[in-house]
């Protein structure tokens, strides 16, 4: 099958690569570049467990084309930590035991840090609503939400700077 | 001595798997990748019941990357064609000649990377002739119903019959009964869709003639055996490594055959294999749950004294038997549906079916079969109750077994080891303000409203299990642990269970550090790799806490023992003058004259008495000398939408007791995940099949697994019942909230509906279903 010239920023690293058309974003993050925090686990975009953070926004990267993303900048999970310091939600999810398995915990951060992004204080509610579309099915939710909570105290009170992390530099 | 603290049992110590979590640094077995590693992928069945009649790979076989294709025919030659299932059946690997359910596996392809595989799958031509297959399991009994098993000597599609109790006197209860009532409940197919689905990779290394299979398994010691006793392969030379598990909640306890053609091929083509399923093959056909057709009765004097319950169920366990219940208990541990309430006789009967689905009957985070068991008492005492105009707390006060009742003999002849049920729900009532409740509900029913209050106080049975009774295929389901304590005061852990989610790594070396008094930061717990972790059974069924908890502790006690011995000869004491008191050995009398374990472990590498081995370290393989029983009484609050038939969860209330807790946070998590997988069931989940066989709930567009928006803020309390069998106390608790959930709904959403002669809804009661009932009751909007 033909190839596709590709060049994306990925956790602030430019990469270049020939791609199928037809390989998800999901498949080149994972199998192309080796970062495996992103996650795939189910085929209609319902589990959001391959969440990441496409120029900003979170998306679901089993429903994007890489060749789709020809161009953008990429967060994926490996790039939430800066300078061996951990993000705030990051930092949440382990002190509130937001996460059991793990496995939908990369995606669930990533729409956590693009919530925390738009509103830096959101109620209970509002959190729900976001991660409406990220599936867990071992916590119950009530921990994630307290992560969340956390990570936007935390967010408040540092540098605003601080807060401005997302899609690369 | 060392200042940092030791933090042991009882405290909330985050953990210690998390840092690699939160990094997208977990390794599950999709991440794993080797040098030439070839992609498996499946063909599978459009049909429910079919005769195959050719399968053709030519086209499959000419496109450019793939490497082979593998049938039946191919299989059945290595002898492959066919597995034992952990429950003395036999399953299809791959069909020689007939499928027998919809998205069956029927043949394999390879290929040099998963597009190509995916591809391929779609060039295989296979030439079917359609059967009439048979859904119901009812019909599957009738005499002339189409045959699901033709290779059973056996001529009919029922399995098997099991029973327990005593059927004479309990008949004889229900014949002389003041009160008898009765209720048809059907407890749905349903699937526990562990967000990563199930796979392998597997490597064949012909210069060490070692078979290694990276595998989603909760069982990998077991594992190990079955692929050993199938293959020839000497077991020493299969290494199963089950590594980060993305949830796991019994759907990733049976074997199923995309890990044997995957072996198969790795053999074959000496090249890594990897097979990861996708979600709608694991949601058509991997093992399923529950689908319990239940006819329960309960015999009581009119007053509302329970005196005998008598349950006859159909079960539906698809086309193989090939659920993962321990080998003397086809129905699991259901005979406990007698639950918290003394009873005088019981009678349990349970017929095993064959129908054209995939195999039922494992769990859905629930320990062999209680959840069935814990729905069927919970929603009868409420039904009798109703019948008797009391209150569903007060006829529960009044059957609960009482305290002073423990160790309790059940009619079915389990052994209760401890409870205190009234405490529990008198705990759970107050908190919630019931009685305020009752007067709300009463003033909005007045108004028109539909508000419930459902209850439910279920008993648990977990930590299977002693030997006498319990093992699968033959295998006795103790469980293990081994300690090594480092020369420098830290140390590992290994154990026979396997964490997929339960934060194993934490609670583990809470037990260690609280038994041998080191800090839980200088303890490593590993498990999951068959070549270095002791023999164990697995972890499912609330297991690991009450057996290889149990050889953590005791494993830990012998080091001590041990270092009582070192001790002395380093305080020139005698070892009966020592005490173990705030984590150090002191002189009796001298408190202050004492060695650490830290300062032991260095002497017994270094300084140790003459006679005595050198090192610190143990091993225990723990027979539990019962089950455990874990309790809880939830209570749960709806409001019913009367113009969409939807139940709104305004609150949940789970007071549960499972012991002695060795992380709060942990149990309550495990809680919080648990209720939702109790909820999911209750109101959204459902597997649907159409009159062919074919599933429609096959991806999570049609099957509904909650969401952050329909999940309530849990609410939890706890009392602390210990048990007086385990070394700990400590009971488990995972399956518990799962159990106890979907009954405490249910109640309450018939109590909204109670007034207007709604006795009993079957789950999931969906909108649509919970509608057409507002209709019928003319209560719609």
């Amino acid at each position: 099958m033909e190839r596709v010239p590709i060049q994306l920023t990925v956790n602030g690293q430019l990469y270049q690569a020939e791609v199928e058309p037809r390989m998800l974003l999901v498949h080149f993050i994972r199998d192309v570049l080796n970062l495996t925090g992103t996650h795939i686990g189910c085929d209609t975009t319902s589990c959001g467990a391959c969440t990441v953070l496409w120029d900003g926004r979170p998306v679901k990267s089993c429903t994007v084309f890489a060749v789709q993303a020809d161009g953008g900048e990429i967060l994926t999970v490996e790039g939430l930590e800066r300078d061996g310091q951990l993000h705030p939600v990051q930092e949440g999810f382990w002190e509130e035991h937001g996460l059991q398995c793990g496995f939908c915990t990369p995606g669930m951060m990533m729409t956590a840090v693009a919530l925390l992004q738009e509103n830096p204080d959101p109620s209970e509610e509002e959190i729900r609503k976001a991660i409406a579309g990220n599936l867990c099915r071992c916590t119950g939710y009530v921990n994630i939400v307290k992560a969340i909570q956390y990570a936007a105290r935390k967010m408040r009170e540092t540098a605003p700077a601080a807060a401005g992390i997302a899609g690369g530099e | 001595m060392t200042t940092t603290p030791i933090r042991g049992l009882g405290h909330p110590v985050k953990r210690k798997e998390d840092p690699r979590f939160i990094r997208g640094k977990g390794t599950y077995v999709d991440d794993i990748k080797l040098p030439g590693m070839l992609f498996l992928d499946i063909v599978r069945s459009p049909y429910a019941h079919a005769r195959i009649k050719r399968i053709d790979p030519s086209k499959a076989l000419a496109m450019p990357g793939v490497v082979d294709v593998i049938t039946g025919a191919e299989l059945e030659k290595a002898g492959l064609a066919w597995m034992p299932t952990l429950m003395s059946d036999r399953q299809m690997v791959l069909p020689t000649d007939r499928v027998v359910y919809y998205a069956q596996e029927v043949a394999a392809v390879v290929a040099t990377d998963r597009y190509t595989a995916a591809d391929a799958v779609l060039a295989v031509e296979v030439e079917y002739e359609p059967l009439t297959p048979v859904l119901d399991p009812f019909k599957a009994l009738e005499p002339g119903a189409p045959l699901v098993r033709p290779d059973r000597e056996q001529k009919t599609n029922h399995i098997w019959h099991w029973e327990a109790g005593d059927k004479e006197k309990t008949d004889r209860i229900f014949q002389e009964a003041e009160v008898v009532v009765s209720q048809d409940l059907y407890i749905p197919r349903i699937h526990v869709c562990s967000i990563e689905t199930c796979g392998c990779v597997v490597n064949y290394d012909r210069a060490t003639d070692k078979l290694t299979i990276w595998m989603t398994s909760q069982a990998p010691h077991a594992h190990r055996t079955v692929f050993s006793l199938v293959s020839g392969i000497p077991e020493h030379k299969i290494r199963i490594i089950s590594p980060d598990i993305g949830g796991g909640f019994g759907g990733k306890v049976p074997v199923y055959p995309g890990y044997v053609i995957a072996t198969y091929a790795a053999l074959k083509l000496g090249k890594p294999i990897k097979w990861i399923e996708d979600r709608s093959e694991n949601l058509q056909a991997d093992s399923f749950a529950r689908d319990y057709h239940i006819h329960a009765e309960l015999a009581a004097t009119r007053d509302g004294r329970i005196r005998a319950m008598r349950v006859h169920t159909v079960a539906d366990h698809g086309a193989f038997d090939a659920a993962a219940n321990p080998s003397k208990f086809p129905a699991g541990l259901f005979s406990v549906c007698t639950g918290s309430y003394d009873m005088e006789a019981a009678h349990v009967a349970v017929d095993g079916v064959y129908t054209n689905k995939p195999p039922g009957g494992v769990a859905y985070r629930c320990s062999f079969r209680v959840t069935e068991a814990v729905h069927t008492i919970e929603r009868m005492v409420d039904i009798l109750a109703d019948e008797l105009g009391m209150d569903p707390a007060e006829i529960r006060f009044k059957n609960f077994i009482r305290p002073e009742q423990f160790p309790y003999k059940s009619p079915t002849g389990w052994e209760y080891d401890s409870g205190n049920y009234p405490a529990t729900l008198q705990k759970a009532l107050d908190a919630i303000g019931y009685q305020e409740l009752r007067r709300e509900q009463a003033e909005r029913r007045a108004r028109g409203e539909l508000m419930g209050i459902g209850i439910s106080t279920f008993t648990e049975i977990v930590g299977a299990g002693p030997s006498h009774t319990f093992d699968i295929l033959g295998i006795k389901m103790f469980d293990s642990a081994e300690i090594r304590v480092h020369p420098t005061g830290s140390a590992i852990v290994r154990i026979g269970v396997q964490t997929q989610g339960q934060g194993h790594e934490t609670t583990f070396a809470q037990i260690v550090a609280e038994e041998l008094g080191l800090p839980v930061e200088n303890i490593i717990v590993e498990h999951g790799d068959t070549d270095t972790a002791p023999y164990g059974l697995g972890t499912y069924a609330s297991r690991s806490t009450p057996t290889a908890g149990a050889a953590t502790a005791v494993a830990a006690r012998k080091i001590r023992e041990k270092a009582r011995l070192i001790a002395a000869h380093l305080l020139e004491v005698s070892p009966d003058d020592l005490e173990w008191r705030d984590y150090a050995f002191r002189v009796k009398g001298a408190p202050d004259r004492f060695k650490t374990m830290q300062e032991i472990a260095f002497a017994a590498y270094t300084n140790f008495p003459q006679g005595l081995e050198g090192g610190l370290e143990a091993v225990c393989y723990y027979d539990p000398p019962n089950l455990t029983f874990p309790f809880g009484a939830y209570v749960c609050v709806v409001d019913i939408d009367r113009g969409t038939g939807q139940v709104k969860i305004r609150e949940f209330l789970a007071v549960d007791d499972c012991g002695t807790i060795i992380n709060p946070m942990i149990v309550e998590g495990q809680i919080h995940g648990g209720l939702t997988m109790g909820m999911a069931p209750a109101l959204f989940e459902e597997i649907v099949y159409d009159e062919n066989g074919t599933m429609l709930t096959g991806t999570f567009m049609d099957y509904l697994l909650p969401t952050a928006m329909e999940t309530p803020h849990w609410k939890t309390d706890k009392t602390v019942t210990p048990s007086p069998h385990h070394p700990l106390g400590a009971k488990g608790v995972g399956e518990s909230p799962t159990i106890g959930a979907p009954p405490a709904i249910v109640n309450a959403v018939v109590d909204a509906l109670s007034h207007l002669g709604v006795r009993h809804i079957d789950i999931p009661i969906t909108p649509a279903k919970l509608y057409q009932i507002l209709v019928e009751k003319g209560v719609a909007e």
